[in-house]
């Protein structure tokens, strides 16, 4: 874990000597999101991959200078090296948000919102309002489907919230954790030319998130197939914006081993998703006694079980 | 030495200044030195700026008083007493209960300390402790609505008991909020006001669940 951590911060150091390493580059404010992209690593693009630009959200491929090195130079013990992962505005999270709710198709979020800004704001108070929305909305759901039996006493069935939160916060960081571990060790064997920082990665799956919120508000209506409706939609919709970023990135790799990236990050999406309904919230059960009435031909009309 | 002989310190040369020694008490200071008063005053006075930043809460103006002389002591009081108040719920099922003491009195404290974290991280001017002072005095709204709750409660736990419980709690929410905004909000950089509040509005928000959510045994 040690090596793990110091190969980390060595990225970092890495991403700040780069960034500094161009003394000439000239200083753009970042006031509004329609401005030139900038290239992450200083890694050369291949001419003729017009895709890969539409996909980049740029039409300047060959701008290759980097921006004012003032981002992450400050060393990792200080407080400011820390306050550039949250050098966003209202409209830039509200951007964001935006742009993993309706994936538009065949543009990267990551090159078209997060553009070598990610922050740690989103990620953090999207997961942490999903683990309290989760819990709040399963008590409620669970209230509402028991509430007329007689043997039910309401409890806040407090103790979901932790596990919640501890389900939430582990695949929010541990899977873009092992996926950069992943990529990282495939670039150093195929060489690809589209590559995230980590950092990038736990943005995009912070702000992947987001669309469970209302969705699993609306999972209180207690019907299963509008659950499992309402599930299949956000899992397309996020799981599109996770695909959309990270088919790129293992696009040049063995055909088999990019098609197995991208199959886990989806499967690892549904099961947050299922796991999260099928604990959480109770299976809804009869709404009322539905009578056994004798059909016309004496067969009894069977009780539909849920 | 010989050539020493010759100098000589001359009498011309003024030897000036001042050596005063202080005896006796310093009367300017005497305000300062708290040791001498009876204890009464001592505590009368942490009392009394308590109550003070009390009722700034309850009566939000834009006054820097409740910045400027942080303390502690009114969170550490409302905490515990609502920590108190949220025990005695329903129990019997241990892993289905409310929350525990401890479990409120973490989620008070470490979600104060987030707050502050998140709103110095992006770029606010206020103090840490400045900003753990006002999150934690406005739980004064919420933590009266749990009396009001625990009240109502006596009286019965119907239908009528629960849309009494979730007006007040719903006011006192509100409340808790605007107050710590009207504290908080200055102090933070124009465009990302938003992106500081909205953590505050789901702190109060957990902590008036938690107050609704409560069912005596």
């Amino acid at each position: 874990i040690a090596c793990f951590l110091m190969y980390l911060l060595a990225e970092f150091d890495d991403a700040a000597n780069l960034l500094a390493a161009n003394p000439d580059a000239t200083t753009i404010s970042i006031d509004e999101p329609a401005e030139i992209p900038k290239n992450q690593h200083g890694r050369l693009q291949e001419p003729g991959r017009e895709e890969d630009d539409e996909l980049l959200g740029t039409d300047d491929s060959d701008k290759t200078e980097l921006l004012a090195g003032q981002k992450k130079s400050a060393p990792f013990w200080t407080f400011e090296y820390y306050q550039t992962f949250f050098d966003v505005d209202t409209y830039q999270v509200l951007d964001r948000i935006k742009g993993s709710v309706f994936p538009v198709p065949g543009k990267n979020f990551v090159r078209l919102y997060i553009r070598s800004n990610p922050d740690l704001y989103g990620p953090f108070w999207i997961c942490a309002t999903l683990v309290f929305t989760i819990a709040v909305s399963g008590n409620l759901s669970n209230f509402f489907i028991h509430l007329g039996k007689p043997t039910y006493h309401y409890v806040p069935e407090f103790r979901k919230v932790s596990i919640a939160a501890t389900a939430i916060y582990a695949y929010a960081w541990l899977v873009p954790l092992a996926l950069w571990g992943f990529l990282m060790w495939r670039n150093s064997k195929v060489m690809n030319i589209v590559s995230y920082s980590f950092l990038e990665i736990v943005c995009v799956y912070g702000y992947s998130l987001f669309i469970y919120i209302p969705t699993a508000i609306l999972w209180i209506i207690p019907q299963k197939v509008v659950r499992w409706v309402l599930m299949m939609f956000s899992l397309c919709l996020s799981g599109s914006v996770l695909v959309m970023t990270f088919w790129p990135a293992v696009r040049d790799d063995n055909r088999r081993i990019a098609l197995a990236t991208v199959g886990t990050i989806v499967l690892l999406h549904a099961l947050l998703a299922v796991g999260c309904l099928a604990y959480f919230f109770d299976a809804p059960e009869l709404d009322f006694p539905a009578p056994i009435i004798p059909a016309h031909n004496g067969t009894v009309n069977k009780v539909r079980i849920q | 030495f010989a050539g020493l002989a010759d100098v000589s310190i001359s009498e011309d040369i003024p030897v000036e200044g001042e050596i005063t020694v202080p005896v006796g008490s310093r009367s300017p200071d005497e305000d300062f030195s708290t040791l001498d008063e009876p204890v009464r005053d001592t505590i009368m006075r942490d009392l009394k700026a308590v109550g003070k930043k009390f009722v700034h809460v309850m009566y939000p103006k834009k006054s820097s008083a409740l910045l400027r002389d942080w303390d502690l002591w009114g969170p550490l009081v409302l905490c515990v007493s609502l920590a108190l108040m949220l025990q005695g719920g329903s129990a019997d099922s241990k892993d289905d209960g409310g929350p525990q003491f401890a479990e409120v009195f973490v989620i008070i404290w470490f979600g104060a300390v987030v707050i502050t974290l998140n709103s110095k991280l992006l770029g606010g001017t206020i103090s840490f402790f400045q900003s753990l002072c006002v999150l934690g005095y406005c739980v004064l709204p919420l933590t009266v609505a749990m009396l009001v709750c625990r009240l109502v409660l006596l009286a019965g736990s119907g239908t009528i008991s629960f849309v009494i419980r979730l007006i007040v709690v719903v006011a006192m929410f509100g409340w808790s909020t605007l107050a710590s905004t009207a504290f908080l909000a200055d102090s933070q950089p124009p465009n990302r006001k938003a992106l500081v509040v909205y953590p505050i509005f789901l702190f109060y928000f957990v902590i008036s669940w938690m107050i609704l959510t409560f069912t005596p045994q």
